[in-house]
């Protein structure tokens, strides 16, 4: 069953490669496929129903969990996020969509997840959540919520331009055992199937997203590390800075979409 | 859900979310349980409806609507609904209790699904009688199966 | 282990009218048939037991198993009867339990 699963699946690649090749080679590399579409398009009816209402959403329990832990103080500084970010709703409006961001002090990008667990190690004087932690997860998920329905906004900032291109470079490089680059599939492949699922064209509208394969809300990390366990390669550690480029890269493309946080994936 | 996704497997350097096959329920087994249930009566076909996607995207959530024609009266209403899986490891999915205040007889929410199969749910009703319907479902298997996160 | 939950219900209704309940519950629901990286099953730890009550008496209840989706979501009916209160409890392995109550006005 195991290894007949893993022979179809290979197969199906390898036949995906050839017969797509000539559209893969049309294309400038790492540019995005003309109409950018977000991974909701291939999505059943079904799932798009889930996503679509904040009631039924279970991602939105997160940002629930966020909300709370919004107002809650942490650390010895005795601070919430509140304390000095007030209402969330106002002053997270729209940031979201402007990370990755140039950090001056630490001279290199922060994803979300990074300027959150920066506050709380030096304004809140806290220790970091894990990457992955529950209480991570839903700080990020509400503030992303925030910006819900605004466009990906990446900055233009020089200092970032560097760590942009060498996360395309990252996006073009061909990795793993099965020897495949992230711009062959999403943007060869985009519009296919891979053993019945669709291939997206692989931008991050939505994070964190809930995954119905993780049965959880999880990070673009963690979906990144999951792409590259797909095709073999030894995925990056959570927040390593290749990713977070990558990340960085990952968004300029996605420039102008709307972010669906918390997006509902399959 | 368990057995069916494997395709990274046994990659080196990965820790693979080993799964686990257990003993999978059979159409016999969910035969029993349904028949334990309505005390050895086989329900009748009819009067409910069940709305479940044909082809679900991921077995872990499968979105699965239950109604029942009933006019929900003290005198004639749907005292439960029984929903059952074939090839689940255990043939039990839910039991709702409902009831005239109920006003209808119906219920949604997500099941899991292990694989390809049909679910069949059981209206019990206030005279006694069973009904049923079964709906089948095409689950698709992730191409990909990660390792858990650490 | 206490879990978030979400319920929707309409706030006003008339007498006799069929209002729709949906709710929502922050579990794992941890089938217990998985085994973890290592090997080690991965004991069961699931909503066994949801109930409604409108102010007191039970109108609604559900015995979940294993197959339940994660975060389970249930929706269902009920009559405006009168004004009061709307009470949620699930309840499961491991000593979990979550609790909501909602005021409904009825006209």
């Amino acid at each position: 069953m195991k290894a007949r699963a893993a022979a179809l699946a290979r197969l199906a690649l390898a036949t995906l490669l050839v017969t797509a090749l000539p559209r893969a080679v049309s294309q400038a590399p790492g540019e995005p496929p003309a109409g950018k579409q977000s991974g909701y398009a291939w999505m059943a009816r079904e799932t798009r129903a889930i996503q679509d209402d904040a009631l039924a959403n279970p991602g939105m329990l997160s940002v629930l969990d966020g909300e709370a832990l919004w107002a809650r103080k942490a650390g010895t500084a005795g601070l919430a996020c509140a304390d000095c970010h007030g209402d969330a709703r106002l002053s997270m409006k729209g940031v979201a969509t402007r990370f990755p961001a140039f950090d001056a002090r630490l001279g290199r990008p922060l994803n979300l997840e990074q300027r959150i667990n920066a506050c709380r190690t030096e304004r809140q004087a806290a220790p970091a959540l894990r990457y992955e932690s529950r209480d991570l997860l839903a700080l990020t998920a509400y503030v992303a919520r925030q910006s819900h329905g605004l466009p990906i906004a990446p900055p233009a900032d020089a200092r970032l331009r560097p760590h942009v291109e060498a996360g395309r470079a990252e996006y073009l490089r061909r990795q793993g055992q099965l020897n495949l680059s992230c711009a062959q599939c999403h943007d060869g492949l985009a519009d296919r199937k891979l053993v019945g699922n669709p291939i997206t064209q692989g931008h991050p509208t939505g994070y964190p997203i809930y995954r119905l394969e993780w049965q959880a809300v999880g990070s673009l990390q963690r979906r990144l590390r999951n792409c590259m366990a797909g095709v073999r390669a030894e995925p990056h550690p959570y927040g390593a800075a290749e990713a977070v480029n990558l990340e960085a890269y990952l968004m300029w493309r996605a420039r102008g979409m709307p972010l669906e946080t918390p997006a509902v994936r399959p | 859900m368990p057995g069916r996704r494997a395709f990274l497997a046994g990659t080196a350097g990965l820790a693979c979310a080993l799964v686990l096959r257990p003993a999978a329920a059979t159409p016999e087994s969910m035969l029993a349980a349904i028949r334990a249930l309505t005390g050895g009566v086989a329900p009748r076909t009819g009067r409910v409806r069940i709305e479940v996607p044909p082809l679900s995207e991921n077995g872990n959530v499968v979105p699965l609507t239950v109604a029942v024609d009933s006019p929900m009266t003290p005198a004639e209403h749907v005292r439960a609904i029984h929903v059952f899986s074939e090839k689940n490891p255990d043939p039990r999915v839910l039991s709702v209790h409902l009831g005239p205040r109920s006003g209808r007889a119906l219920l949604s929410t997500r099941i899991r699904l292990a694989d390809t199969q049909t679910v069949i749910a059981v209206a019990e009703l206030s005279d006694g009688s069973f009904w049923e319907q079964s709906a089948s479902v095409v689950v698709t298997l992730a191409a990909c199966l990660e390792e858990l996160p650490s | 282990m206490s879990g978030r939950v979400l319920v929707t219900v309409p706030r006003t209704a008339r007498r006799g009218e069929i209002i729709e309940i949906r709710t929502l519950a922050q579990h794992v629901m941890e089938t217990g048939y998985r085994r973890n990286e290592v090997g080690r099953p991965i004991p069961r730890d699931i909503v066994r037991l949801f109930v409604c009550t409108y102010n007191g008496v039970e109108v609604f209840r559900a015995e979940l198993h294993s197959a339940i989706a994660a975060n389970p979501y249930l929706v269902f009916t009920t009559v405006a009867t009168e004004s009061g209160t709307l009470a949620f409890r699930w309840s499961g392995d491991n000593g979990y339990t979550a609790t909501e109550s909602v005021a409904i006005s009825v006209t």
